[in-house]
């Protein structure tokens, strides 16, 4: 089959490219000039010294430690979300009792919860448990909120698992858990990718919990870190921008090497 | 949500094969701790929100039962019915921008060209920026003094679209579209690429011309997929937080004070967490009786397979 080019189709991308393309310009290009240069110069010059001052300075005013409390509770989330998913799922698949049924519900229904409308009593809730301005008490919640997601994404992997296979194991008089490790862990790789990835970027790009559960500079993280300086020193846009750019590095780089496994993941998608 | 439900469990109680060996099933233990760390940590909190809505708590001593005062307070507060209005007006003008676009992209990056793959992989940049990295960049971009409406002044006016509530409102539709049209991009592109090819050799053979083709095969083709993207956009743009607080703090006034951010500054700003609770109650409500209409309405419970009539 072949088709004629579709020009209309193709200027319409290009408007597209500009609006994508210029904000990341005006980012890249502000974060690499003096503060005063910036001022002088608009936002739409190309940068005449360019400098890297911005990133080194954003790291002497902490950003270096949100950073490693960022990858700190990302581990976290992640390490809770391989834990108790994957035998969560394989329950749900296999498990014939009318209580994984439900669990199965549960889960669904917890899609619906926004995590903004739980806010306030998870404020009451940390607080309580005494975790207030404390890195567990914004990794619990927030790997609790990535579960139903990672629940539905591995029960549908492990699904497509025929039973023969299971018939065969079986045979072999081979008990759950070493079907469990033996064979449907194997055969869910896919899932297993996407579930690491989707947690660890909810974990990664995360605000609302690290907002209402913490205050002090040494539990913040790096999405905390940017909204304290945009109040702070929101004039030193060079400086702010900077720290965006770090904030995104690390999603840049997997997205550069593992395209697939991180698109799936932000989708919270497939797996196969 | 029943509906999705339904569906998974008659999958479920599909009689199985029977053949000679009996497989060890996994009990409950298996999904214990997953179901009770879910418990504790989303569905408790769930319904204290229901409780607390019923409490006079200053988020520092014990919680005082209250009755309806909150509620009672809540109907007569008009700050509060301007900001479901807003909720409802930056959502419907946030699917009414944002899904025409990523269906037009999402068709367009289906297509196997190289040009496309390149651009598409470009498009995409957007989505590794967490929602607080997008709006910081609008927020500084946009700036007064030093964004790029101070250099456009024949587009812009004075500059400051932080300054009326319509630029404002159209800021926030914008930087959303931003944000989230990738998202939505990918997810057509997807679809689109499921599309059984023999519907458009089909139409090529009977000489339907490509737009002829994208409106009786691909557009009814996208259905399911409009709905899933469609509800994603409800929820998410009535739960729209961050953009709020970062691009206007809910101003200029209360003029974009949407119902998620008025939660928010009731409960950590005035310190209120009653009335704070009482409109999160709100917000899960409608967010989930509208799910449940689009759902309804548009049969998605019913629909099994868009590849109907092959």
């Amino acid at each position: 089959m072949k088709r004629r080019p579709n020009y209309l189709a193709g200027l319409g991308s290009l408007v597209w490219l500009f609006l994508i393309g210029l904000p990341l310009y005006v980012m890249l290009a502000a974060t690499l000039q003096d503060r005063s240069d910036y001022a002088a110069n608009g936002p739409l010059a190309f940068p005449k010294h360019i400098t890297l001052h911005n990133y080194t300075q954003d790291f002497s005013n902490g950003f270096g430690h949100f950073f490693l409390n960022t990858v700190l509770v990302t581990a976290a989330v992640v390490a809770i979300v391989l834990l108790v998913i994957p035998p969560l799922s394989y329950a749900i698949v296999r498990s014939r009792g009318p209580i994984t049924t439900g669990v199965f519900r549960l889960f669904l229904l917890g899609l619906a919860i926004p995590a903004q409308a739980v806010i306030v009593p998870m404020f009451y809730v940390i607080s309580k448990a005494g975790l207030y301005d404390n890195l567990i008490g914004v990794i619990l919640p927030t790997a609790a909120f990535s579960l139903p997601v990672c629940a539905l994404v591995l029960t549908g992997v492990m699904r497509d698992i025929t039973s023969d296979l299971y018939e065969a194991m079986a045979m072999d008089g081979a008990s759950p858990s070493r079907v469990f490790f033996q064979l449907v862990l194997p055969l869910s790789k896919g899932g297993l990718s996407t579930i690491v990835v989707f947690s660890a970027l909810q974990a990664w790009n995360g605000f609302l919990f690290p907002l209402v559960l913490t205050q002090s500079d040494s539990s913040k993280v790096i999405t905390l870190g940017l909204f304290n300086f945009q109040t702070e020193h929101g004039i030193d846009i060079p400086g702010l921008l900077a720290a965006v750019v770090l904030s995104m590095l690390p999603i840049f780089i997997v997205y550069l090497f593992a395209r697939r496994a991180l698109v799936q993941g932000l989708m919270g998608v497939g797996g196969k | 949500m029943t509906t999705f439900a339904d569906t998974r469990v008659e999958r479920r109680r599909r009689p199985a094969r029977r053949t000679g060996a009996t497989v060890a099933r996994p009990g409950f233990v298996w999904a214990a701790p997953a179901t009770l760390f879910f418990l504790l940590f989303a569905v408790l909190p769930l319904v204290l929100v229901a409780v607390l809505s019923f409490t006079d708590w200053d988020g520092l001593g014990a919680p005082q039962y209250a009755g309806l005062d909150n509620w009672k307070a809540l109907i007569h507060d008009h700050t509060m019915i301007q900001s479901l209005w807003l909720s409802v007006l930056i959502t419907v003008l946030g699917v009414a921008v944002q899904t025409p676009l990523s269906i037009l992209l999402g068709v367009w990056a289906a297509g196997h060209q190289r040009n496309r793959a390149i651009l598409s992989a470009v498009y995409f940049v957007p989505l590794l920026l967490s929602a607080t990295a997008v709006s910081i960049l609008w927020r500084a971009l946009l700036d007064p003094n030093f964004g790029v409406p101070s250099q456009a002044r024949w587009l812009f006016g004075d500059g400051n679209l932080f300054g009326k509530q319509a630029s404002a409102i159209g800021v926030l539709v914008f930087v959303g579209a931003w944000q989230y049209t990738p998202f939505h991009t990918l997810i057509y592109q997807g679809a689109a690429r499921a599309i059984p090819q023999v519907l458009y050799q089909a139409a090529q053979i009977d000489g339907a011309s490509t737009v002829r083709q994208f409106w009786h095969i691909t557009l009814p083709q996208l259905r399911n997929t409009m709905i899933t993207s469609m509800i994603l956009m409800v929820v998410g743009g009535l739960t729209t937080f961050d953009t709020v607080l970062i691009l206007t703090q809910g101003g200029p006034g209360t003029d974009t004070t949407i119902s998620a951010y008025y939660m928010y500054e009731q409960a950590f700003k005035s310190f209120d967490f009653g009335g704070g609770s009482a409109i999160a109650l709100v917000l899960v409500l409608v967010a989930t009786v509208i799910s449940l209409i689009v759902v309804k309405v548009s049969g998605y419970d019913k629909m099994r397979s868009s590849s109907e009539g092959l």
